[in-house]
């Protein structure tokens, strides 16, 4: 995947004259020491990341933390103290106001905590809103405006007022509001922490199923972890400014690094995080003939073709055989083939204890293979038990 | 012992004599200038209102209280009309009116823009504010000094008394209805990258419109008191009957103008009062308001029902 954003070094103190306090950041103080000595605020210390084209990028923290100030510094909405926003390359710290305001009309949209919409505008020239700011057409925005309600399934609601509407509908129109300029990066902030539990359910589903056709790059604040879990393909946490650790879920919740971070995934669903691939042992060759492989590693052996495809698998006792005579026994045992992508509850529901347990790719190939103890031992966050012995 | 008067020396009242005297010989052709709109639209404020037949009038202001604030407002607007006409200050009434109506109108020309202004300025707002707060806890009648030095006695001075009276508070509630827009919103048309214009326009002064509108109200009362107190520099009006009733010590006279100068008052506080008055969540755009207006208040409350809570759950 290309890379749609990057940020480099990036500091925000809140204060007409930030040069102290960058100096104080940048000679290892903190943002408590900044505003012990100058009693100036420190957003953001040093932040550096990088955002994949089509990543659904979380960035994590609690209050205070910074993250909502990161995600304002990419629309410059807070300018920046120092550092660079590199925009498909293109650092837009420096531009002017006009050239910025190009950029937040064309490049990049947000979605509002508590939706931001006109409340003396129906919900149609909300959606419009960025296109009338733009100078396209009436008719032209009318018209796609119209295609996005629908999009986001409010396409009655068009003429009604926003206090019509319930929370979550009122989210959709700013989602809906959020699409229509067809920006390529959609920042949202805090979208869904001002919705009642179950319509948030509800429109993270529903922001999934967006983005699977969409394909935009979304900076998604938010201060709660198991939403970026949900959510994130990447997810960057933030403490006092810094980013404390940045990486795909299931590396986070795998290695949080730190107390800080360890702290937000104790309770986390394992089960529904981590998925095959990331537990499977890989396979090892115990026999190589003309007409097959056999591999084995974990709960059994498994009997391949050419392709490396699973044809059978074979029980302990026939492992042994094979090991003793060098030969490729007669009997076959049961086997059953998992997707890599599989989540481990899924893999735990369809385990059966005679069965050798394969993990196969999207074509079918063996890429690996699973027993009872990979499953266990991530589930109740030990070691691997491959790696402890 | 030094005595509190001994420390008068200096001559700050020949001072200010003398700038002002200075002020109205040299600025003279401003001083007429500023005078001549004024003089223009009072005038024919003033012959509108006079040549409306008294019933045609009657109609008129009920019609405009019943669309605006209800039936409620418009049946008490006809009754106090028809009690003002009663008590024999009709012509009274009507020339009071003119002056207000004619500072509705300067003190929108003026205010509004000097509010939005302030709003977009702190710097500008530092310098304003001071001036609205002198403004507005000086006495009403001591503005009548500089005035009749700048531009002698008679109604048309009267009138810029009043503007001047009565602009300060839609100085005021502009700034602050811009200023109180909600910050998200604020944000929510920089980010999609309005310009200053667009975000003005847009948005703050639509959202703005209901705090205006409270200003105006505050106006038009200001306006009303101000009419009053220029009858002790020549206007004409409700308050010309007052001051004849004390000067004569007629003490009905001076209560039939009272009467009909709370009558007024009511009134129009009540018309106006409703013009800004709109429900929790639901604010309108000048255009909606005018809208409002037009087809009356209390049908849009019937026509707009909540959507039923059914049809919400299922989109």
């Amino acid at each position: 995947m290309s890379e749609r954003l990057r940020i480099e070094n990036l500091y925000k103190v809140f204060a007409k004259d930030p040069t102290e306090a960058l100096q104080i950041l940048r000679g290892g103080g903190t943002k408590d020491s900044v505003f012990g000595k100058l009693g100036q605020v420190v957003g953001l210390d040093g932040v550096s990341l990088s955002v994949p084209s089509g990543a659904m990028y979380m960035i994590m923290g609690l209050s205070g933390s910074g993250k909502s100030t990161l995600a304002r510094c990419v629309n410059r909405l807070n300018e920046p103290s120092a550092g660079r926003i590199l925009l498909d390359g293109q650092d837009i710290v420096p531009l002017s106001e006009k050239a910025l305001r190009e950029v937040r009309r064309t490049r990049m949209s947000m979605v509002f905590q508590h939706f931001a919409l006109l409340p003396n505008k129906r919900v149609i020239e909300n959606v419009e809103f960025g296109l009338k700011l733009r100078g396209v057409a009436p008719a032209q925005r009318r018209k796609r405006a119209e295609e996005i309600l629908s999009v986001v399934g409010l396409a009655r609601w068009g003429y009604h007022l926003p206090h019509e509407l319930s929370g979550g509908m009122r989210q959709r129109v700013g989602l809906a509001r959020a699409l229509a300029t067809d920006a390529d990066i959609l920042i949202m902030d805090e979208a869904f922490s001002a919705l009642d539990p179950l319509i948030r359910t509800e429109m993270q589903d529903e922001l999934l199923r967006l983005q699977r056709t969409l394909n935009k790059t979304i900076l998604f604040i938010t201060h709660d972890f198991q939403e970026a879990l949900k959510l994130g393909t990447r997810i960057a946490i933030m403490s006092e400014g810094k980013l404390v650790r940045e990486g795909t879920p299931q590396s986070i919740v795998l290695e949080p690094g730190s107390d800080y971070v360890a702290a937000f995934t104790r309770e986390v669903d394992r089960a529904r995080l981590f998925d095959a691939h990331s537990v499977m042992k890989a396979p090892t060759v115990l026999w190589r003939g003309p007409n097959g492989i056999v591999v084995g590693g974990a709960g059994g052996g498994l009997l391949l073709d050419q392709q490396e495809h699973v044809v059978a698998g074979l029980g302990e006792a026939q492992i042994a055989t094979l090991k003793q005579t060098g030969e490729l026994p007669a009997g076959r045992g049961p086997y059953l083939c998992v997707p890599e992508g599989a989540r481990l509850v899924d893999v735990a529901r369809s385990y059966r204890s005679d069965h050798a347990m394969g993990v196969v790719d999207d074509s079918g190939k063996l890429v690996g293979l699973l027993g009872a103890e990979q499953i266990l031992a991530r589930i109740a966050n030990l070691p691997s038990p491959g790696e402890a012995a | 012992m030094i005595k509190a008067d001994d420390l008068a020396i200096f001559p700050v009242d020949q001072w200010i004599q003398d700038g002002v005297r200075w002020l109205a010989l040299n600025l003279r052709p401003l001083f007429q200038a500023i005078k001549w709109p004024v003089e223009s639209l009072l005038g024919f404020n003033d012959w509108v209102l006079h040549a409306i037949p008294f019933p045609v009038m009657l109609l008129l202001i009920g019609l405009i209280a019943w669309r605006s604030a209800g039936r409620g407002v418009a049946a008490f607007s006809v009754v106090s009309l028809v009690v003002i006409a009663m008590l024999g200050v009709w012509t009274e009434a009507m020339t009071t009116l003119s002056l207000i109506t004619t500072a509705i109108v300067f003190c929108a020309v003026i205010g509004i823009p000097i509010g939005i202004l302030c709003a977009r300025s702190d710097r500008v707002w530092n310098v304003v504010r001071p001036i609205l707060d002198i403004m507005q806890t000086t006495p009403t009648f001591v503005y009548l000094v500089p005035v009749v030095m700048l531009f002698g006695v008679g109604t048309v001075p009267g009138e810029v008394a009043v503007v001047t009276a009565a602009v300060p508070p839609l100085i005021r509630f502009t700034n602050l209805g811009i200023r109180m827009v909600e910050h998200e919103i604020v944000e929510a048309g920089l980010a999609f990258g309005a310009d200053s214009r667009q975000l003005l326009w847009e948005i703050q002064l639509p959202l703005a419109i209901p705090s205006i509108l409270g200003g105006l109200n505050q106006t038009v009362l200001t306006a009303m008191v101000m009419s009053v107190v220029v009858a002790m520099i020549g206007a004409e009006g409700l308050g010309l009957v007052v001051l004849q009733g004390l000067g004569r010590l007629d003490v009905g006279r001076a209560a039939i103008g009272g009467i009909a100068i709370v009558l007024l008052a009511m009134m129009l506080d009540r018309i106006t009062q409703k013009l800004a008055e709109t429900k929790r969540d639901q604010r309108t755009s000048l255009l909606q308001a005018l809208m409002r207006f037009l087809r009356g208040s209390r049908r849009e409350e019937i026509t707009a029902p909540a959507p039923p809570e059914a049809s919400r759950q299922a989109a």
